[in-house]
């Protein structure tokens, strides 16, 4: 059983509590949910459309056809009625598209008229729709409460309300649509599931790292990161600072990170451009920093509320001069999470920069998950400070050691100083011009400390086939969508797909050989949501091994299960 | 208690002659009478022939970017309020490259001492105009002239009620009085801002040092710092007679001080426990 519902209409009239609630609810009810989100960079008015696909079984991509669509307005009828499976139901309130319409798919649900007949706040329409979305499906409102009321945050009696119209909107469907509304739906087994998007992830992934200051400048889609940690910093003391720029976001993050605490920023391309600089500057100073780059499509300001893997190659080359750093693509929540976890471990342990990117995509979709594996958490206090820093004589900032890692002491803590630059220094951390101690310094931060950081990066994840003809290849957040195209092929086709989340420094094959699995297999296809196909490079660079087809998407868009199996199969 | 030799640091690489020398001498000096140790303050510094001075002395020291000392200087205040933060830099640094994060500085009020080492030119880089050049002073990059109007550090901080602001010149019969002034800027709980005349033998051949001497007169003994009308009108007076003193000073509370959660102790002093933070998992159920 699955069913894919898309709620369309124009910003400010409230689909995104209408798609959280009722996405909400389904994954109480124990179901697997995937939703995503396409929105246009405006705060009123247009055309936006929150899709939420609900099933029995495990999902992690959205689908094309829609078997119930959500119009809040008459424009969305328009565009989306194409896109109704054969007995899909479009539920409309006639009043507020200004027209009947008479097909046997149309469910007209006065919610406007309802509301006004109760004398409540016309926003409980909402509730309306949703309470006959809910006996459209077979489901019943026994938990609706909880659920608004976990998103909706009001007062007992305004939810009590929003019960009430929700209760007008299931008995008007029961009543008027008996033929189209469901045989109720039986709570699924799998209770206590997380429902969790990719800005959140990486948010509670900083948080239980500890993250104790977060300097940022708005820049969609990454300001979900910096409003979760937010919402966090009184309870779980921790500075959010909003910069006048991404510069001095780096900057200030620098300052912190130098001053003793774990500190991380993040923006989208364009906020990490201006980062640039402050980003080489960790690396020179050797101080300890977690970036997060939320991609939306480029170049310059781009489609700012829309989806794209094009700045893989950026960050991946991102700062003047060499130097070590780490980059990961995570391609789920969960993963966002557990590798945002890892940054922090491997940014303090290496004192490097470390890179989390993700997309709108992967920022903004919300996806349901057993409980997050806490066990696997890293932990460590690298940090030089207390007895140990006070029983130090003679510290050195950069002092050689045997694997180029100094301890990293805290400044101000004891009698010893901490003299960072941005220029070529010595051990103590003054300027210094000449050449050897320059070819000391870059064996020191760069050849030492590359190779252990290497050892450190997991291989790829290889799901399906063990020995297949076809492996689908992919990374960051494609993970969820190609993993079911492949699993839509999988019965008539030998067919696998490698996942890269950890892509730099490039994975070894010792722990796998991915590059013997790919070098047997009869092709490859490299599957990214970008014009130019930067894994596929990446890959060939690093490894030599070419993919034989790439699909590319670049609209702005991200792949959708239909089409993109559909797109497969023509290669297989 | 400290002494002027616990500041010894490095050979400085200045040219001989240089108003750098005693602006750190004066630096030393003021740290001696406050008595503040090495590793109870942290510099953190630009890039130029002033930023270098972190380095000329002992110190915790931050020499990061060119233009960026202030958001550094508040990153690190914002950890450790115990710190004491100086920010140095020239005026390419702090009033042209990093003039976004002045003015934002001003407004945050962070605990943050600022010391601008301002010779109206680029030396680092041989002889550009910077933004407080005069107007029309023509160099190898400004063939036509400066064209831009001076820039008034003063008048920009006091018209946006900047926490302190005074000016200074590092000039011989001057230096007692730079160092009470920065004496009292270490001391103001807020950013401070003090602008620091000094000459460029090298590539200023203009404002030299007998220039400034024959200007720079002090603001009289009943001038009032707190008259914030009276503060901006000071300000503007430049060319044949420059004020210095403090110039402008309120008790605006601390940027750091209205973060409730570092009163108590300073953010790096925090022990954390991971285990504390896992609860918030049970929202996403």
């Amino acid at each position: 059983m699955e069913y894919t519902i898309r709620i369309g209409g124009q910003a400010g009239q409230g689909l995104v509590v209408v798609g959280s609630s009722l996405a909400k609810y389904f994954s109480r009810k124990g179901f697997q949910v995937f939703t995503h989100k396409d929105y246009m960079s405006r705060v009123r008015g247009g055309h936006n459309f929150y899709q939420i696909r609900l099933a029995d079984h495990p999902i992690s991509s959205s689908r094309d056809r829609v078997d119930i669509l959500i119009a809040f307005d008459q424009e969305t009828i328009e565009r989306h009625r194409q896109y109704l499976s054969e007995s899909g139901i479009i539920v409309y309130d006639s009043e507020e598209s200004k027209k009947e319409f008479t097909g046997a798919e149309f469910v007209n649900i006065p919610a406007a008229s309802i509301v006004e007949e109760m004398e409540v706040h016309k926003v409980m329409a909402n509730s309306v729709i949703m309470g006959g979305v809910l006996a459209l499906l077979g489901f019943n409102l026994k938990i609706y409460g909880e659920v608004i009321g976990d998103i909706i945050h009001k007062s007992d009696e305004v939810i009590e309300t929003n019960i009430r119209a929700a209760q007008k909107g299931f008995d008007h469907v029961k009543e008027n649509f008996s033929d189209r509304s469901s045989h109720e739906l039986p709570d699924l087994e799998k209770k206590d599931q997380m429902f969790i998007n990719g800005n959140q992830a990486i948010g509670l992934g900083a948080l239980v790292s500890g993250c104790k200051f977060y300097a940022a400048y708005p820049m969609t889609p990454s300001t979900g990161i910096m409003n979760y940690l937010g919402s966090k910093a009184k309870k779980h003391r921790i500075v959010v600072e909003q910069a006048e720029d991404e510069i001095s976001a780096i900057n200030m993050t620098l300052g912190a990170s130098f001053g003793g605490v774990r500190a991380m920023t993040g923006s989208s391309g364009g906020g990490f451009a201006l980062m640039n600089e402050g980003l080489s500057l960790a690396a020179m100073t050797e101080i300890p920093v977690v970036i997060a780059e939320v991609q939306r499509p480029g170049p310059a300001t781009g489609l700012p509320t829309r989806t794209e893997q094009g700045d893989l190659n950026y960050v991946l080359y991102a700062g003047h001069g060499e130097f070590p750093r780490a980059v990961f693509t995570p391609g789920t929540p969960e993963q966002a999470f557990h590798l945002t976890n890892k940054a922090f471990h491997l940014a303090e342990k290496y004192q490097i920069p470390v890179i989390i990117q993700s997309d709108q995509y992967l920022a903004d979709s919300e996806w349901t998950f057993a409980k997050f594996d806490t066990d696997r958490l890293l932990w460590q206090d690298f940090r030089l400070r207390g007895d140990k820093l006070a029983e130090t004589d003679n510290y050195r900032r950069h002092a050689y050691t045997e694997n180029g890692i100094t301890p990293l002491a805290i400044p101000g803590e004891s009698k010893n100083l901490v003299v960072v630059d941005s220029d070529e220094h010595d051990e103590d951390g003054h300027i210094i011009e000449d050449a050897e101690t320059r070819n000391k310094m870059v064996r020191k931060r760069l050849f030492l400390k590359l190779p252990q950081l290497q050892k450190e990066i997991e291989p790829p994840a290889l799901y399906g086939a063990e020995n297949p003809e076809n492996i689908l290849v992919c990374f960051g957040s494609c993970l969820g969508v190609v993993k079911e195209a492949m699993e839509n092929l999988a019965a008539d086709h030998s067919l696998a797909m490698l996942h890269f989340s950890e892509v730099f420094p490039f994975p070894l094959t010792d722990k796998f050989d991915y590059v013997e699995l790919l070098t047997s297999a009869r092709q490859a296809i490299c599957i990214e949501n970008n014009a130019t196909g930067q894994f596929a490079r990446l890959l060939r660079s690093e490894t030599s091994f070419k993919c034989q087809v790439n699909i590319n998407k670049y609209d702005g868009r991200p792949f959708t299960l239909d089409s993109l199996t559909g797109e497969i199969n023509e290669y297989l | 208690m400290s002494t002027y030799e616990d500041y010894k640091g490095q050979e400085p690489a200045w040219c001989p002659g240089c108003g750098n020398f005693s602006i750190l001498k004066t630096l030393k000096n003021a740290l001696v009478d406050l008595d503040i140790e090495p590793h109870q303050f942290t510099i953190v510094s630009g890039i130029g022939q002033g930023a270098k001075l972190p380095h000329y002395t002992k110190c915790n020291t931050f020499n990061g970017l060119h233009g960026r000392t202030l958001p550094v200087a508040t990153g690190l205040k914002l950890v450790n309020s115990d710190m004491l933060v100086f920010a140095i830099g020239g005026d390419g640094d702090c009033y042209g490259e990093g003039g976004n994060h002045l003015i934002h500085a001003i407004r945050r009020n962070a605990n943050v001492t600022l010391f601008v080492h301002n010779n109206q030119i680029y030396a680092l880089t041989k002889g550009q105009a910077s933004p407080t050049t005069e107007k029309d002073t023509v160099t190898k990059t400004q063939p036509f002239g400066d064209l831009s109007s001076q820039f008034n550090p003063l008048a920009l901080a006091i018209s946006q009620n900047c926490g302190f602001v005074a000016r200074a010149f590092a000039g011989g019969p001057e230096l007692p009085f730079l160092q009470e002034i920065m004496k009292e800027a270490i001391n103001h709980k807020g950013f401070a801002l003090v602008d620091i005349l000094q000459n460029c033998i090298t590539f200023n051949k203009v404002n030299t040092f007998h220039w400034y001497k024959e200007r720079v007169y002090r603001l009289e003994d009943d001038y009032d710092p707190t008259d914030r009308v009276e503060a901006f009108k000071r300000s503007l007076e430049w060319g044949d007679n420059i004020p210095t003193g403090i110039f402008y000073r309120n008790d605006r509370a601390p940027f750091e001080k209205s973060f409730p959660i570092i009163l108590e102790e300073p953010l790096m002093r925090q022990r954390f426990s991971m285990s504390e933070t896992l609860d918030e998992m049970s929202e996403f159920y």
